[in-house]
């Protein structure tokens, strides 16, 4: 055979296993979690798991409930906080502002991405946790910390803004102009434009985009660690602390030798951590797909 | 030529990233008639048929000089209200651009964004305009569906019926037809004759066949100066420049 060919081959195959491989990483580690949590399932129901509130493992009591709450409460806030926001900026930066602004703004925030989580957590204590204990929480509720599920969610919004926005504008900048001066020929206003058509025409990537985002947050551990609080009884509003999956991972590992199921129960933790991951970006493929099918152009 | 023209243009130049696109144009188009602006790539065409609805506004480093009067008012005096004259311009793109909602609604657009609410005077609207532009027969069993699903030709009639929604009084077309296959282009070039009866017809287009096939007045407009300007046999057959000449008969494109 020629060799150039051979090497043409070699390097399609080649390509073809690392792929695979890279895949299958997804499935091995569930299928390891799975393994090393399965201990737990010999002695409690899933549905004790899930639904249990008591969390004890010298008692060997695992109830993760607060847990997925936490991780909920904290996701969730940080989405609504973020995703306004940052659909204003993108629509800014995209449709508004003039190239040198944009040229200005776009690397600052790639350099807020890059700032290292540990950051973003000293920078909640200092800065977010104060602000929430003395000014925020005191017109909801009589006395809160400070170490939230609220200030947990705004640390993540900050952490998840830089790449929200990045790619929400840059979704709005494929959008055709002529798409555009078709409604503004029409005799709309720029504003009524973005609104009715360009907003509707980026809504596939802007979902995808939060769907990133998201995936994200709900991963998210040293910053949301360190200022939402880590008590482990579900939230009953945002200004009570919270524990989310990843902290009691991070916070537990390494102590829990002398414990039985303890380490299973961690291993659970990872295994719904992956799960909910998993599930979440099924459900928002085929909401994606369903709003490409309906507007592809 | 008519007496009273709806579209004056006066010392009109354009600048675009320091480049002198457009040079002192003076221009008065004719009303309820077609007229095309033909010219080499390049030559300012475009960007001349964007001044009329101020198209250019948004497009970053543009200065415009000069007036351009339609029914008497400078478009460009600074009082000018931007949305209230592109109402009265129905724009027509090089390839049809459906916006991304149903078909119903692509011709409802124009009319809900000027304040009609009311269902069943849009309805009439959009049945008058799918009917005008021949599409209702077509699509009157699926108005509710995607607009992007209809064929690129029944897009583009889509889009002229977007335009006429709005009741304009001009139909501005920037190679409305070059993205299109011979029988829809036929279909959309019987529509502009059709519409000059109600509508001042403004075309760009760089076939000459089409320009002579359904324009009365031309305007040749070469590296962004009008060379000539008169009715469509005139400059065509017997163009008075040298240019013009050279360009009909195809020695410069």
């Amino acid at each position: 055979m020629n060799f150039r060919i051979f090497k043409d081959k070699l390097i399609a195959n080649a390509m073809l296993i690392l792929s695979i491989s890279s895949v299958s990483f997804v499935f091995l580690i569930g299928i390891g979690l799975y393994l090393r949590a399965a201990p737990l399932f010999e002695e409690h129901t899933l549905f004790s798991l899930f639904s249990g509130s008591n969390w004890a493992p010298s008692k060997n009591q695992f109830g993760f409930y607060p847990f997925i709450m936490g991780t909920l409460s904290v996701t969730l806030i940080a989405i609504v906080v973020a995703l306004p926001l940052c659909l204003l900026t993108a629509i800014y930066l995209a449709e508004y502002a003039k190239s040198g602004v944009r040229k200005v703004m776009l690397p600052l925030m790639n350099i807020l991405a890059g700032i290292p989580p540990v950051i973003y957590g000293v920078w909640g204590i200092f800065f977010v946790v104060p602000i929430v204990r003395e000014y925020v929480a005191p017109q909801f509720t009589e006395y809160s910390s400070g170490y939230t599920v609220f200030t947990g969610g705004v640390v993540l919004a900050v952490m998840i803004f830089p790449i929200l926005v990045s790619i929400v504008s840059e979704v709005l900048s494929t959008i055709p102009k002529e798409l555009k001066d078709a409604s503004l020929s029409l005799g709309a206003t720029k504003w009524e434009t973005i609104k009715k058509v360009v907003l509707k025409r980026a809504l596939p990537g802007i979902v995808a985009a939060t769907v990133l985002a998201v995936s994200r947050a709900f991963g998210e551990t040293i910053a949301v660690l360190m200022v939402c609080g880590n008590v482990p009884v579900a939230p009953s509003s945002v200004f009570d602390g919270g524990y989310p999956l990843p902290a009691l991972i991070a916070n537990n590992f390494g102590e829990m030798m002398s414990i039985p199921l303890y380490d299973s129960a961690l291993m659970f933790a990872a295994l719904l951590l992956f799960v909910i991951i998993f599930l979440f970006n099924l459900i928002s493929r085929i909401i994606l797909n369903r709003i490409e099918h309906k507007y592809s152009a | 030529m008519t007496q009273h023209p709806l579209i004056r243009v006066r010392d009109l130049n354009v600048h675009i990233d320091g480049q002198h696109i457009l040079k002192n144009i003076n221009i008065s188009i004719p009303d309820k008639s077609v007229t095309s602006i033909i010219g080499p790539s390049g030559c300012g065409k475009t960007t001349l048929l964007k001044t009329f609805n101020r198209l250019l506004d948004d497009t970053a480093n543009v200065t415009v000089s000069g007036s351009v009067l339609v029914d008497d008012e400078d478009i460009y005096a600074p009082h000018a209200e931007v949305t209230h004259i592109r109402k009265k311009m129905g724009l027509l793109s090089q390839r049809p651009y459906p916006l991304p909602m149903s078909i119903y609604d692509n011709v409802a657009y124009g009319p809900r964004i000027h304040g009609i609410r009311d269902k069943s005077t849009l309805d009439s609207i959009v049945e008058k305009q799918l009917k005008d532009t021949g599409l209702w027969d077509e699509v009157k069993e699926r108005l509710h569906g995607p607009a992007n699903k209809l064929s690129i030709g029944q897009q583009q009639r889509l889009c002229l019926a977007r335009g006429l929604a709005v009741q304009p009084e001009i139909i501005l077309g920037d190679e409305s037809t070059s993205a299109l296959d011979p029988v829809s282009t036929h279909t959309i070039e019987d529509l502009f004759v059709r519409l000059k009866e109600q509508y001042t017809i403004v075309l760009v287009t760089h076939i000459l066949r089409q320009a002579r096939r359904i324009s009365d007045y031309i305007i040749f407009v070469y590296m962004g100066e009008i060379v000539e300007f008169g009715p469509t046999e005139e400059v065509l057959l017997h163009p008075k420049e040298e240019l013009t000449r050279q360009y009909v008969k195809g020695f410069i494109s």
